[in-house]
């Protein structure tokens, strides 16, 4: 029923609209916190997008903005990360360093992040939409008690201070703007890849607080036995390619997506999908575009044989440039595509590979000549 | 054991149009199902049951309608459905959400026995949140493992699950504790199909309906629009881009030619992107 509101608009939206009354106790939350993900070590880029909003929205408030940073001590990533925070325009960063933070474990993370809050009182919390910022914002805003928006697609402030976080609905087809009323932290989880990366600051500098972990091992149930990186073949760093090659249902058969890897092997791209390629196994879901999957903002992304359900859209908005191959004159994603090219992809994909080749080769030509 | 598993009944959302002049969902003929996404954690506590034996008991929150997706359930081998509904959790967020749920779960435990594990699916398809799934967990003080792959083993004498998780990059393994809530991903397993008993028996079974009352919840400003500290401001449909696409044809040019003018006209929309290709020679 969690959906409830989003069918029935006018009863939410009448109390909405209602007079703010925020209890005392929340009277003197301030500031825009950014949680900075560190994924075995590196900054997570989700965060460094984040900060840039995170600023936008501390500047609409007139209040800092702080960059939350738990790890292991030692340095190893939470120095980088605070460098980072400051970088991309935190004024402050909240550092919690215990061995017990080395891999993420649920509980651990939740306690962290819950003291701090209790600790300092933001307004507002952000978090990446990742798998570890979903699973980490569900437990944080269960144990405060607090208003979470998931997902969401465009963040600011309204006259009265609020946070309005509007996010995808019904897969896409519709958008919802949703408020947390009473409730502080307002906490929302954000995409990787919906919100630009902001600029560095030229001269960062910034305040450190820092805090202990108040948790022992012995507490905490659950135990990391492992971990299993996808390695370099199917790590498929779809969310950051600047070019991207995708399939759909028309490329007809499996045996055809090898044109939509020439094309991307040949101008150095990453190749996606739309879900129901995942659906028949011919792709894996790390290569799904859209709603249920990666969400892109590369320079060039070709689609090939893809419809452009909203589901689909909803990932591939960004993209600088859309060039969309369709045999269907009519398919919506002539609709949001900048380029279309009428035309069967079986045949004008190894075209459009060679036109690419050729263009490029004498380039390379001189190259060897050099 | 003792698993219970948290559904939901969905529009399909494959299927939903938006009202071009009031933006509002057109559910009228919409079908609805079972949110896919749960159809993996059904088949993998059936999966449990059928390794260490027990019961498993769905629970769904939703309106009287969702007797159907129970039955559905049932029909797959569901041991016992209970369907939690009252106007009072009308507009519940997902903190509302599971603040019932797991009253609800908690009440399952009275009547029938402590849940060892609580399985939702990811997701659903029409909130999208897989916020529920955790705030049940964490209500309940139950291990919470999301976006897992893979139930690895489970001791259920030392009361240990071995699971695999899904995170970015890569696979965790985790060794956790009995009671835990795992969120399942999808694609890890195929919903199968129940018996032909299982279809007779889930045509006449009683499906338990709770109202907030038998489910033992008492604080109801915790439930639905009360309880639900976020709120829905304004809905509305993206708006179309003012351009449609620049058109090329092929029916009157050779594909090779089109190709060369695509190419061109790519490189002439973004200059930098031809001097990136070709110094990574790439070609
Ligand atoms: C909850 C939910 C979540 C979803 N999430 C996603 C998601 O994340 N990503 C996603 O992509 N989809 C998602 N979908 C599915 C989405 O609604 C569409 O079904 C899907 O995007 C369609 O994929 P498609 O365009 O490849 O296939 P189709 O819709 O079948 O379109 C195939 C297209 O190929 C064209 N075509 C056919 N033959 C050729 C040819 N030889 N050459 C060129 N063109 C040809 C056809 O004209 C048609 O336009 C989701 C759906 C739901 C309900």
């Amino acid at each position: 029923m969690e959906t409830q509101k989003s069918e029935t608009p006018s009863p939410a939206a009448g109390r909405a609209g209602m007079k703010k009354e925020l209890p005392n106790d929340f009277q003197d939350h301030r500031d825009v916190w950014v949680f900075i993900e560190l994924e075995r070590g590196q900054v997570h880029p989700v965060s460094v997008e984040l900060l840039g909003e995170g600023r936008k929205l501390a500047d609409k408030l007139g209040v800092q903005l702080a960059g939350v940073v738990v790890g292991p001590p030692d340095g190893v990533g939470t120095g980088p990360a605070i460098a980072d925070a400051f970088a991309y325009g935190a004024d402050l960063a909240y550092l919690i360093e215990s061995p017990l933070l080395a891999n993420y474990r649920n509980e651990p993370f939740t306690k962290a992040l819950t003291d701090l809050v209790i600790s300092h009182k933001p307004e507002i919390l952000l978090l990446g939409a990742t798998t570890l910022g979903r699973d980490l914002a569900g437990s944080v805003a269960t144990t405060l008690q607090t208003g979470l928006t998931a997902d969401c697609t465009e963040l600011d402030v309204d006259a009265d201070g609020s946070l309005a976080a509007t996010r995808p609905t019904f897969g896409g087809s519709l958008l919802c703007t949703i408020y947390t009323l009473n409730c502080r932290p307002q906490m929302a989880t954000v995409r990787p890849r919906v919100m630009s990366t902001p600029q560095r600051v030229a001269k960062p500098i910034g305040r450190v607080v820092r805090h202990d972990l108040t948790m022992v091992e012995e507490e905490i149930v659950t135990k990391v036995l492992g971990f299993l990186s996808d390695g370099q073949t199917e790590d498929a760093n779809l969310a950051y390619a600047d070019i991207v090659v995708a399939g759909g249902l028309g490329l007809g058969a499996a045996e055809n997506l090898q044109h939509l890897k020439d094309l991307a092997r040949t101008i150095g791209g990453e190749f996606g999908c739309s879900r129901p390629l995942v659906q028949k196994g011919w792709m894996p879901l790390d290569r799904q575009i859209g709603q249920t999957g990666k969400t892109i903002r590369p320079k060039l992304y070709v689609a090939a044989g893809i419809s452009g359900a909203v589901q689909h859209r909803v990932g591939v908005e960004g993209a600088d440039l859309i060039v969309a191959i369709n045999t269907d004159r009519n398919a919506p994603i002539f609709d949001f595509a900048h380029m279309g090219v009428v035309a069967d992809a079986i045949t004008f994909l190894p075209a459009l590979t060679e036109a690419f080749t050729k263009r490029m080769a004498p380039r390379d030509r001189m190259k060897l000549v050099n | 054991m003792h698993i219970v598993v948290c559904i939901k009944q969905v529009p399909d959302s494959a299927q939903i149009r938006v009202h071009p002049v009031t933006n509002t969902i057109m559910r009228q003929g919409v079908p609805t199902i079972i949110n896919p996404y749960d159809l993996f954690a059904l088949e993998e506590a059936f999966k449990v049951r059928d390794c260490h034996g027990g019961k498993v008991t769905v629970l769904t929150m939703g309106p009287p309608m969702a007797e159907q997706a129970m039955r559905k359930a049932l029909t797959y081998g569901a041991d016992r459905a209970i369907l939690l509904t009252d106007r009072h959790f009308a507009g519940s967020d997902t903190l509302a959400t599971s603040f019932a749920i797991s009253q609800a779960i908690a009440k399952i435990g009275d009547s029938f026995g402590a849940p060892d594990i609580v399985f939702t699916g990811k997701q659903t398809i029409d909130g999208d949140t897989a916020q529920v799934g955790p705030g049940i967990a964490k209500r309940l003080d139950l291990q919470q493992l999301t976006y897992i792959t893979k139930i690895a083993s489970i001791d259920l004498h030392a009361r240990e699950i071995t699971v695999e998780r899904r995170s970015e990059g890569g696979t965790q393994m985790l060794r956790s504790k009995l009671p835990c809530l795992i969120t399942m991903l999808e694609g890890v397993n195929t919903i199968r199909r129940g018996s032909l008993d299982d279809a007779l028996r889930a045509a006449r079974f009683p499906i338990l309906k709770w109202s907030a009352a038998d489910a033992g919840i008492e604080e109801l400003a915790n439930c639905g629009l009360r309880g639900s500290p976020t709120v829905v401001k304004r809905v509305f449909a993206p708006t179309p881009r003012a351009q449609k696409a620049m058109q090329i044809d092929t029916t009157d040019k050779t594909v090779d030619h089109v190709a060369d003018e695509v190419v061109a006209s790519i490189f002439t929309n973004q200059p930098a992107l031809e001097v990136e290709l070709s110094s990574n020679g790439s070609a």
